[in-house]
């Protein structure tokens, strides 16, 4: 197999064999960039000069016989929201344009304690608000698998290299999909874990309350891999778990036994793709072939998920956004005469629309006489959403279910038309919401050839669970093994 | 008619925790500006608050000591307005469920006692500041912003200045009491914001009445302006209200927003408030919730000392000390508990009281510290009492002693001796003195015999000789029974 097709695990075994360097691999992923990144524009910049510096380094302590970490030399890329002290951190964001973070976010630390390569930043939908990387201010990232469809978003980028071997794996961040839909999209694995186990301290913060770090992974072990070397109790982030990190690997490869699968009757109703349909019914038969039970659940407050979501994330947003103004840092309008001026045309000038409009709908919900009917009433449904789940694992060990709604669209479909793409959510704000682990792993490709994915949704922190049943399918099919054909 | 003023008091006071509330950058005053910040207080994409365990048990015990509900579950709210000390452009707040509430207070005012409703008080975070003095620029200074804020609330229960003084002076002292700010006005760590309005009335219809408009002054940063805003607007509303009986009352105006103008010692109009104020309050996604249960509560609880006004009235009924020294001696934890020091080591509570009063306060203010920082320990001062107490030293020469002792370690008794400070009380040592004296000054002896007029200006001459001649030494009583049984044969 090429040296890019590898998964994490292979390549950390040559790398162990001595069969490849990391520089090799990693100037390697980088003449590859240089090829196929040009029309997928997944990166918005590459850290070329640090990236084989470290994986010089790392090389040189291999040779020297030092233990090293367990993602020694492996050459991954990050998302753009993600805080990082060297190069640029932007958000895709023109207000952010040129803003260097002063600091590491606690999962870069991670990353360099694990002893990763950084390979550079992927685009994303500015501040994760957007499913399709169309909504970048510095232009869209196209599928690998049919460069005229979105890779889907805010993580296209992350996914989109991914699918295209142009790093290892990735991280991205799952405010209402981010992570899982556009994995679904590109045919790779996607996990959004359990709030509060993956620190949220240096990601530029969307969602507060929903938000979460994870990795986009070509194979599941990779992504419980990453998710080991990430996930962990944080001082800095309050509301990250004192909960030991389980060891994601040590049983992934054991199947679940007993299973018993959830499927809600609501994920099949009207708005979902056939094939996808298909591809779904199919993935939970190959379960019930590998022992699993199927039960079927009705969880009728689902339907409000979508509403819900959309008024706690705008307003948690409408309030995060608000430091963006042009007095510390970032894009500042210079023609202004007064500071409350300065403030309006910065914001205006350096947001994009679909930025604009999300703070707009959150600063609307927020504000007096609007609250209680809104964001105070959208919290309460959350908790009755997160009620009907712990309902559901008490009958159920995992639920399943459809990522999106519908396969790749093409590119300009959907963006002048905000509703039609906030539906693109549909299927995964219930993660967020309720704040339970979800994956994303391939199951399947439409007729015209694009990739389907299958969303596994388990109890809280029970990552370990969610790993190895969406490893027990990953081992059953090779739709995680197909590969794109990339133009140059 | 009439009118009775009718005064809320809002007051901010910074905390004196080593770090600020939600990083660990230092809560320092005076550094070079943006010398004490960090990515978290400069509100930097990506940070996340952690809150400061020391503030909120600070702010819990003030709320104790204002006799407050403590309340077990509380919450953190985000309070968005724009302004350029605002770092994240929302404060991090308590809105509808703060620590603390309903409260009160009691003050001494001319000799009453008056309570004061504690409406609430909660946590914040302070702002930056904007530097207007730089040329062609506005600058901001953060090292302010993230400190610890305790907002007090009253209840709008002052009728006069005097007891918004007394309320203002009460709450800077039971924060010192409490030691969880040092309250220093120069430094910002005190901010007013009063509420006035006056509730007029006529006497003939004892249920009538109607208030003026409500109006709010902000940000008075020391008593003398907190002092003069109200008296002024006390009177400026009266004048409205008599100019215009009819229209200027509540519910025909709205409430108002004045800035108090410090050389013209006005107020001045800045808005009116036609509705609530819009700050788009929501819980505070970053932080979790807190949850106060018994044991950390107790642990609070038992630190709480003893308040000012019911050491003050211990003091009065165990010392019997007067209202003035007994004022004095509480105005700061610090003096009341040296005091008390000095009593336990065995002093007389009035000669402790007076030396601390006349030597002690005003020394340490001379040196900008307080009694105890002036170096002298309770047990030394006791000693030095003790000489007084027993006639051993005079009350003049203990207080020239009282001062000696800041420079010398030695025992206040070796001082005495090693300056000869010591009084004679020795009559036979004195005897020789008054003999001669007396042998030397017979026009004296004779006017004092005599009981004349002359009589008392004449014993007088004769202690004074013999004071001097005794280098200030003889005890003057030992020394006055001596001349008299001299002179007048009296036992």
């Amino acid at each position: 197999m090429e040296l890019h097709c590898l998964s994490i695990h292979q390549l950390a075994a040559e790398l162990a064999k001595g069969q490849v360097s990391s520089c090799q691999a990693t100037e390697h992923l980088f003449e590859r960039i240089e090829r196929h990144d040009p029309v997928i524009h997944g990166y918005l910049e590459l850290q070329q000069d640090a990236a084989i510096a470290q994986a010089d380094r790392i090389d040189k302590r291999r040779n020297d016989g030092e233990t090293l970490g367990p993602l020694a030399g492996v050459p991954l890329a990050i998302k753009d929201n993600i805080c990082v002290s060297h190069g640029r951190t932007t958000c895709a964001s023109k207000i952010l344009g040129n803003f260097q973070s002063p600091y590491d976010a606690h999962v870069i630390e991670a990353l360099n304690a694990a002893d990763a390569v950084i390979l550079g930043k992927t685009n994303l939908d500015e501040f994760a608000m957007g499913a399709s990387t169309e909504n970048s201010g510095f232009g869209l990232t196209r599928n690998p698998w049919n460069p005229e469809t979105v890779p889907g978003g805010s993580s296209g980028g992350s996914a989109a290299v991914v699918a295209a071997d142009l790093a290892y794996a990735a991280l991205g961040s799952d405010t209402g999909g981010s992570i899982r839909q556009p994995a679904a999209f590109c045919s790779v694995v996607g996990l959004k874990p359990t709030y509060g186990r993956v620190s949220r301290y240096g990601l530029v913060a969307f969602g507060s309350s929903l938000d979460q770090i994870g990795p986009i992974a070509k194979t599941v072990p990779d992504a419980a891999l990453l998710l080991a070397a990430i996930a962990s109790h944080d001082r800095r982030d309050s509301t990250s778990a004192e909960l030991e990190v389980g060891d994601y690997l040590a049983e992934i490869e054991r199947p679940v036994k007993p299973l018993r699968i959830g499927v809600a009757s609501e994920y099949f109703g009207p708005g979902l793709d056939k094939e996808i349909a298909q591809a779904v019914r199919r993935a939970l038969d190959l379960y019930e072939s590998l022992g699993a039970e199927i039960v079927e659940l009705s969880m009728p407050l689902n339907k409000y998920a979508l509403a819900v979501y959309y008024i706690v994330a705008t307003a948690e947003a409408s309030s995060n956004l608000a430091r963006y103004d042009g007095v510390r840092y970032g894009y500042r309008d210079r023609d202004s005469k007064d500071h409350i001026d300065m403030y309006s045309a910065s914001r205006a000038h350096g947001f994009g629309a679909e930025v604009k409009r999300r703070i707009m709908l959150g600063t609307y919900t927020l504000s007096a006489g609007y609250y209680d009917a809104y964001y105070l009433k959208a919290l309460k449904v959350r908790t009755l959403i997160k009620q009907d789940f712990d309902k559901a694992f008490e009958q159920v060990d995992c639920i399943a279910g459809p990522v999106t709604p519908t396969p790749p669209f093409k590119l300009g479909e959907k963006i002048d038309d905000p509703l039609t793409l906030y539906l693109s959510d549909v299927y995964t704000v219930m993660a967020n919401l309720t704040g339970l682990p979800a994956i994303s792993i391939p199951c399947g490709f439409s007729s015209a050839g694009l990739p389907i994915g299958l969303q596994l949704t388990t109890k809280a922190f029970s990552e370990e669970l969610l790993l190895r049943i969406a490893r027990m399918f990953e081992q059953a099919t090779d739709y995680h093994q197909r590969k794109p054909k990339l133009q140059s | 008619m009439g009118y009775r003023p009718t005064i809320g008091l809002e007051i901010h006071v910074e905390l004196s925790t080593a770090s600020k509330m939600f990083c660990g950058c230092p809560n320092h005053f005076g550094d070079p500006p943006n010398s004490n910040v960090c990515p978290v207080c400069l509100g930097m994409p990506g940070v996340l608050p952690t809150m400061n365990r020391q503030a909120y048990e600070y702010a819990v015990l003030m709320g104790l000591a204002l006799n407050c509900r403590i309340a077990t579950f509380t919450k953190w709210d985000r309070k968005g307005y724009y302004y350029p000390d605002l770092p994240k452009n929302y404060q991090i707040s308590q809105y509808d469920l703060p620590l603390s509430s309903n409260g009160y207070i009691d003050l001494l005012v001319n000799g009453q006692t008056k309570r004061i409703g504690i409406t609430r008080a909660h946590l914040e975070e302070d702002a930056g500041k904007n530097v207007h003095d730089l040329p062609g620029c506005t600058g901001v200074d953060l090292n302010r912003a993230g400190v610890p804020l305790l907002e007090i609330v009253s209840e709008p229960d002052m009728n006069s200045v005097p007891e918004v003084m007394a309320y203002a002076r009460s709450m800077r002292q039971l924060v010192r009491y409490l030691n969880i700010s040092q309250a220093n006005m120069q430094q910002g760590h005190m901010r007013f914001e009063p509420n006035i309005s006056l509730w007029v009335f006529d006497d003939a219809e004892p249920d009538g009445g109607h208030y003026t408009p409500i109006v709010e002054v902000k940000n008075l940063n020391s008593f003398r302006s907190l002092e003069r805003t109200v008296a002024f607007e006390i009177d400026r509303q009266a004048g409205q209200w008599q100019a215009d009986p009819d229209g200027y009352r509540m519910d025909k105006m709205s409430k108002q927003n004045r800035g108090w103008d410090d050389v013209r010692e006005v107020t001045v109009y800045q808005r009116h408030k036609e509705e609530a104020d819009e700050y788009r309050y929501f819980p505070e996604p970053d932080l979790l919730p807190v949850e106060i249960d018994d044991a950390w509560l107790g642990r609070i609880k038992a630190q709480l000392p003893e308040l000012p006004i019911a050491r003050y009235a211990r003091f009065r009924k165990e010392f019997g000390l007067d209202e003035k020294l007994t004022t004095l001696l509480t105005s700061e934890r610090g003096t009341a508990d040296y005091f008390e020091a000095v009593v336990q080591a065995g002093a007389s509570p009035h000669r402790a009281a007076n030396l601390i009063q006349s030597q002690g306060l005003r020394l340490a203010n001379e040196r900008g510290t307080d009694v105890a920082g002036l170096g002298i320990s309770a047990e030394r001062l006791a000693g030095l009492c003790k000489l007084a107490d027993e006639d051993k030293v005079s009350a003049t020469t203990a207080a020239g002693i009282f001062q000696a002792m800041l420079e010398s370690d030695d025992p206040p008794e070796k001082i005495a001796q090693d300056r000869n400070l010591m009084q004679v009380s020795d009559t036979s040592a004195l005897e020789a003195i008054v003999a001669e004296v007396l042998s030397e000054n017979g026009k004296a002896v004779a006017d004092y015999k005599s009981g004349g007029k002359k009589a008392k200006k004449a014993r007088s001459f004769i202690l004074g000789q013999v004071m001097q001649r005794s280098k200030g030494q003889a005890n003057p009583k030992v020394a006055g029974e001596l001349i008299d049984r001299k002179v007048l044969g009296q036992t």
